[in-house]
């Protein structure tokens, strides 16, 4: 270990607290660079759980949609996600409102959006066929080098200004490098309570995702290889889908204090119902949980000789988690070999990152107000339909809406960047235009009904 | 295809990048092969073969020409885009994504240079 130097050099150890996503990726990103450098470093990854087990156990509880941006990135890195992992490609995206359905393909009819499981699947699977993603990403790390620690870790300590990691029943151990990775759910946000650096824990919201066994035949007929999305007047849902894995579908929830009434009345409407068998029996279910996603990022996600990356930094708002895990990951990774690790490095070289992540976040809270008022007023929901149903119609016209909705719920593109397309003049005279059209329509319901046939 | 499939599947001898077409994509071969050929008046010349990991096409992303070679698929391959606008994107943010693109630019170069050498020193016993 290096002594007093804020650079890491050859022997130089880090110690990364989580082996999720985040944490995997920063390691086999720092690994990778070092290597280009010429530095060899060893890599700790603390992480108790066994992504072998199925249940809560094994798993980090998310929705497992890897964003289209994201599965190509990860293809430009070198990690092309294997079909052991992916457990359904998705190439469309299916909206359901009260006024009708319309399927948005994906614009290259190619299947670039992946549905996994972070475990091996839920409690009560019969039969292991996919691989954990985040065990996936996990091996990754550890064939490029690093060594992972089956243990919680315990305390975290600060000696002669370097990070000591220590579990229960361990000697702490130091290191040049403490990177965290531990999301949002982990109690072990408190190991950092009383160390000397201004880390705020991110504000957070609960969420619900619930598992139900279909089988694959059975998804495969009512589902698709579609993401299905709903735009609902319920009150206090922001955002709601149902994503088709392998034998189960994965139902996510997002809002204000989700509870059980709020879930009763989405199971309940028709939109949710068609998705499933007839009569479908909701109790029917295997598992569920109400995780804690990060809705406003660490002030100061970073200081001397530590970094927080992922859920525990900065994430993008309701979508592409993995996304902004993974970009997060690897600034703090770049930042370390390239420039070092102390506070001022990560303030000028990681930060920004987080920055334009939490900038980017803004502009997504007023997107989705303009969709709470849109998922409130039925006139507008027909002439977003319609719009959307036309433009799916006719191929050779440019699909705006299309494009925002796609890229609203994918989490593919900026917030900025999709704002910046519905300033288009054109796109607001043809929204405009068609919910006129469905407004003083005798049958305002075409467009719905286009779309649904 | 299988459930968990990413990308789209060609068929042997599917066409995925017709020479003089425009390009704005690379691809990256998730699974079987592919062939590049150089197609000159009514010849073909086979320039190598890619396999599962490898890019092609990704001259596309760096300049503004038309595509140099037709890529044909070798029995059944399944092949993943990856958009210019999307890449470029994340290597303004990122630079070193591209390090990787790079690396294989410079390795293609590298065999190129071999390929020069091993035809040059054929020339004189042509003579």
């Amino acid at each position: 270990m290096t002594q007093d130097s804020m650079q890491l050099d050859d022997g130089s150890r880090i110690g990364v607290i989580g082996g999720g996503p985040a944490g995997s990726l920063f390691s086999i990103f720092v690994l990778d660079m070092a290597q280009r450098m010429g530095v060899n470093l060893q890599v700790d990854i603390y992480e108790p759980r066994d992504y072998s087990k199925p249940g809560p156990i094994g798993c980090n509880m998310c929705g497992g949609i890897i964003s289209e941006s994201l599965v190509q990135n990860l293809a430009a890195e070198g990690i092309n996600l294997p079909t052991s992992v992916v457990q359904r490609g998705i190439d469309s995206y299916m909206l359901h409102m009260d006024v009708g359905d319309v399927q948005i393909d994906t614009p290259l009819q190619e299947k670039r959006i992946g549905a996994v499981y972070r475990g091996p699947g839920p409690r009560d699977i019969k039969e292991i066929k996919w691989g954990s993603f985040d065990g996936y990403l996990l091996d990754l790390a550890v064939q490029r080098g690093a060594n992972v620690i089956q243990e919680r870790v315990d305390e975290i300590l600060w000696t002669n200004n370097h990070p000591e990691i220590k579990v229960r029943k361990g000697d702490p151990l130091p290191y040049d490098l403490a990177t965290v990775a531990i999301g949002v759910n982990a109690a072990a946000r408190k190991l950092f309570n009383h160390l000397d650096i201004t880390y705020e824990t991110p504000k957070t919201t609960k969420t619900f995702i619930q598992e139900f066994y279909l089988g694959e035949e059975k998804i495969a007929e009512i589902l698709g290889s579609s993401m299905h999305v709903f735009l609902l007047d319920i009150p206090r849902l922001e955002f709601a889908a149902i994503i088709p894995k392998g034998d189960y579908v994965s139902v996510c929830l997002l809002g204000e204090d989700i509870d059980k009434e709020l879930v009763t009345n989405f199971m309940e409407t028709p939109q949710v119902r068609s998705c499933f068998p007839i009569n479908w029996d909701f109790e029917c279910k295997s598992c569920n949980c109400s995780p804690r996603i990060n809705i406003a990022g660490s002030k100061r996600p970073y200081g001397d000789r530590i970094v927080f990356i992922g859920d525990s930094g900065v994430t993008r708002l309701y979508k592409d988690g993995i996304g902004a895990a993974y970009r997060t990951a690897k600034s703090a990774a770049t930042t370390s070999v390239l420039h070092g690790v102390s506070a001022d490095d990560f303030e000028k070289h990681y930060y920004p990152t987080c920055r334009k992540i939490e900038n980017d976040n803004s502009i997504g809270k007023m997107m989705f107000i303009v969709t709470r008022q849109i998922q409130k007023r039925q006139f507008a929901r027909r002439g977003v339909l319609k719009m959307t149903a036309d433009e799916q119609t006719d191929k050779e016209s440019i699909p705006r809406m299309s494009m925002v909705l796609w890229d609203m719920f994918t989490g593919s593109a900026p917030y900025k960047d999709i704002f910046i397309r519905t300033l288009n003049p054109l796109f607001w005279s043809r929204l405009l235009l068609n919910i006129g059209t469905t407004s003083f329509s005798r049958n305002g319901g075409s467009g719905s009904q286009l779309a649904s046939e | 295809m299988a459930l968990g499939e990413l990308g789209k599947t060609y068929e042997d001898g599917q066409i995925i990048i017709h020479q003089g077409d425009e390009g704005n994509c690379m691809y990256v071969i998730q699974e079987g092969q592919v062939e590049i050929i150089l197609e000159n008046e009514d010849q073909e010349i086979k320039l190598g073969v890619r396999g599962k990991g490898e890019f092609i096409g990704e001259m596309a992303i760096f300049d503004r020409d038309v595509r140099s070679a037709t890529v044909r698929s070798m029995g059944r391959s399944r092949i993943l885009t990856v958009d210019k606008k999307n890449f470029m994107r994340r290597v303004h943010e990122d630079p070193s994504l591209a390090f990787r693109l790079v690396e294989v630019m410079s390795h293609r170069i590298r065999e190129l240079g071999e390929e020069v050498t091993r035809l040059q020193q054929l020339l004189p016993e042509a003579d």
